[in-house]
């Protein structure tokens, strides 16, 4: 008894150790920062000022915010749309089989994501393995451009951020009693009927899960439109560094990185409130 | 004989090569309570999702108030489900499920409320609509889950070992519940279930399947009293088997040769001399003698091995000079206010003449 209590302030001390160390500490700093003033050569100057905020409302960057937020936004929902119909077959599949298509969703996992990023470089650009199979089958006589286009950028998001969502999609829908969904058909209801009263009210939970999964590094993933957009598009992720490295203004990088946080906890707040508010009606 | 309201024509349904169902045919009448009663694996659940469109039959038709359905998904068919796990949408309070079925309909509004606060009344769940499923206790969400699937008026409702789920008590009061309800409604049931007993109690007729095809069909008091076959006989109820052979036979009698001794029964099936036979009776039907008969009429002999007190009844196992063992129930009432016997006793068994059961031996 006396051993596993101890054990227990080990292990929660380390974490708890951890995330003092690594995650508030750097995240109260960012915060600190973005409350001082911009210095060019310290980087910043010991004196308040709340500049920095003011400065994210001025239209160029209030632009990018827009932008950014509404190609996660776009991103998100390709994803959804693209990995409901997958997850929902996944689970009925034979079990076998479940397990190699799982694997091939995870597969990804095991290479580095920027290294991904740079193989769609190759398969895009315009003398890259897409534009050769399309000039030498003749479906085109020339070269497309797709590599450094907003498509491209989307292209990039969507393939990297969709094992995001397929994941907890798949263990939402896993959980779904199929009785539910025959007892639904039984009572007089059509396909359409059954999918939006039944089906998905039950795996709202792993929808909003997955969209949060997806829609937090679709703002952040920096080197996604830097590859395949070029300097073209401007996301927020990129704003931020560019702040810090290009820029050297670390109190406005710093306060554009707040504005995302405080977006995240916002979203996992409402995220907490429906399960919460889901199992007290599924649970109890 | 009234009109039959689900009609299975030979009905073949495989899954894996092995056949869940297997060249069955079945009629069920307007306003009937069937019971398909069978131990688990025997296809009655099979034959209850092949009428509510779960399953398609590889073979055979199924007809619905004289409607081929073969291809009919299950939200064109005029018949509901009450599930064995209930399958009440948890996302969904009493009200919103019971109304489910109803609100497809385009009913409007204030129909759909009235409609629903009558059946809910009915099961006795009145004032209860806003109440989450979740928080029902095991038989309100039987009810419910009753009330979901009748308020649409269906003309067949298919009862999917509803009471299973239950403990004792409250099962046994469902049954009753349920009986009621029947009368009360008029719609034709199917009810399909594992248990001998609650299939007696509630039916008025009883199918009994073994292996996709069927034993037996039957009022309660035929399948109990007249089984078809040894199967039958040993699914309901207790049984006590005899082997025996046919020793003489006439158009109407025969005389049984029963561990050493001849007994003069009724021949219903045309046994001839020679032919082995097994000899079934039920433990209450035997009565126990505790000296030899003096009236020269044919008995076995055995000693008391055990008595079980069971309150209304005790059950004595008497094992016959030869070995085999035979239960008896005997009953508690104003000619034996107390039933006593020693271990080890000499008795003697015998039974009312014409209650046994005479099969071939299979």
């Amino acid at each position: 008894m006396r051993d596993r209590s101890l054990f227990r302030r080990l292990v929660i001390g380390v974490v708890f150790f951890w995330i003092t160390v690594f995650v508030f500490f750097p995240n109260l700093l960012v915060v600190i920062t973005s409350f001082l003033k911009r210095d060019p050569i310290r980087f910043v100057e010991n004196a308040f000022t709340l500049e920095s905020y003011v400065n994210l409302f001025d239209p160029v960057f209030f632009q990018i915010f827009i932008k950014s937020f509404k190609n996660a936004l776009v991103a998100t929902l390709v994803c959804l749309v693209m990995s409901y119909p997958f997850a929902y077959l996944l689970c009925r599949v034979p079990r076998r089989m479940r397990r190699y298509l799982l694997v091939l969703v995870i597969i990804p996992f095991w290479t580095s994501s920027l290294i991904r990023t740079y193989a769609l470089v190759i398969l895009l650009k315009g003398n890259g393995i897409l534009n050769t199979l399309l000039l030498a089958t003749g479906v085109i006589h020339q070269p497309l451009q797709i590599l450094y286009t907003e498509g491209a950028v989307f292209c990039g998001l969507v393939y990297t951020l969709l094992p995001f969502m397929i994941l907890p999609l798949y263990a939402a829908i896993e959980k779904l009693d199929p009785l539910l969904v025959e007892a639904a058909y039984d009572l007089g209801a059509g396909r359409v009927h059954v999918f939006t009263q039944v089906i998905l009210p039950l795996t709202l939970p792993g929808i909003i899960a997955g969209c949060i999964l997806v829609f937090l590094p679709a703002l952040g993933l920096f080197y996604i439109p830097d590859l395949l957009g070029g300097a073209k598009s401007m996301l927020l992720g990129n704003f931020i560094r560019d702040q810090f490295l290009t820029a050297r203004n670390w109190p406005f990088g710093a306060a554009a990185s707040v504005i995302l946080t405080m977006v995240m906890g916002v979203m996992l707040y409402a995220y907490y409130r429906s399960l919460k508010r889901f199992n007290a009606s599924v649970m109890e | 004989m009234s009109r039959a309201v689900v009609q299975l024509q030979h009905i073949t349904k495989t899954y894996d090569g092995l056949a869940a169902v297997d060249d069955l045919s079945l009629e069920v009448f307007a306003g009937e309570f069937l019971t398909l009663l069978g131990p688990s694996g025997c296809g009655k659940t099979t034959i209850l999702r092949l009428i509510a469109g779960f399953e398609a039959p590889d073979r055979g038709d199924i007809r619905i108030d004289d409607v081929r359905v073969n291809a009919l998904p299950p939200n064109r068919r005029d018949v509901n489900t009450v599930f064995q796990s209930y399958a009440l949408f948890p996302h969904m309070n009493v009200f919103d499920n019971v109304a489910f079925g109803l609100k497809l309909k385009g009913l409007q509004r204030n129909a759909v409320a009235e409609r629903v606060r009558d059946v809910l009344e009915m099961v006795q769940l009145g004032g209860m609509e806003t109440r989450r499923v979740t928080q029902l206790s095991g038989g309100q969400q039987q009810r419910v889950a009753f009330a979901r699937a009748v308020v649409n008026e269906p003309l067949v409702l298919l009862l999917d070992e509803p009471l299973s789920a239950l403990d004792y008590r409250l099962r046994k009061e469902m049954q009753l519940e349920l009986k009621r309800l029947h009368r009360q409604l008029g719609i034709t049931f199917i009810f399909v279930t594992h248990d001998q007993e609650e299939a007696i109690t509630m039916s008025d007729r009883i199918i009994v399947m073994n292996q996709g095809r069927v034993e037996q069909s039957g009022s309660p008091k035929q399948i109990y009293e007249e089984p078809a076959n040894l199967f039958v006989a040993r699914f309901v109820g207790e049984i006590n088997t005899f082997d025996g052979s046919v020793e003489a036979a006439g158009a109407d009698w025969l005389t049984v040769r029963i561990h050493g001794t001849d007994f003069r029964l009724v021949n219903k099936r045309g046994f001839r001399s020679g032919d082995p036979v097994k000899v079934l009776l039920r433990p209450e039907d035997l009565q126990i003698q505790k000296t030899e008969p003096a009236d020269g009429k044919p008995s076995l002999a055995g000693a008391v091995e055990e008595l079980i007190y069971k309150g209304s009844t005790v059950d004595v196992i008497v094992r016959l000079t030869d070995g085999k063992p035979v239960y008896v129930t005997e009953f508690f009432n104003e000619n034996a206010a107390y039933i006593f016997y020693e271990r080890g006793q000499k008795v003697w068994l015998r039974w009312i003449d014409r209650w046994e059961v005479v099969l071939p031996d299979a």
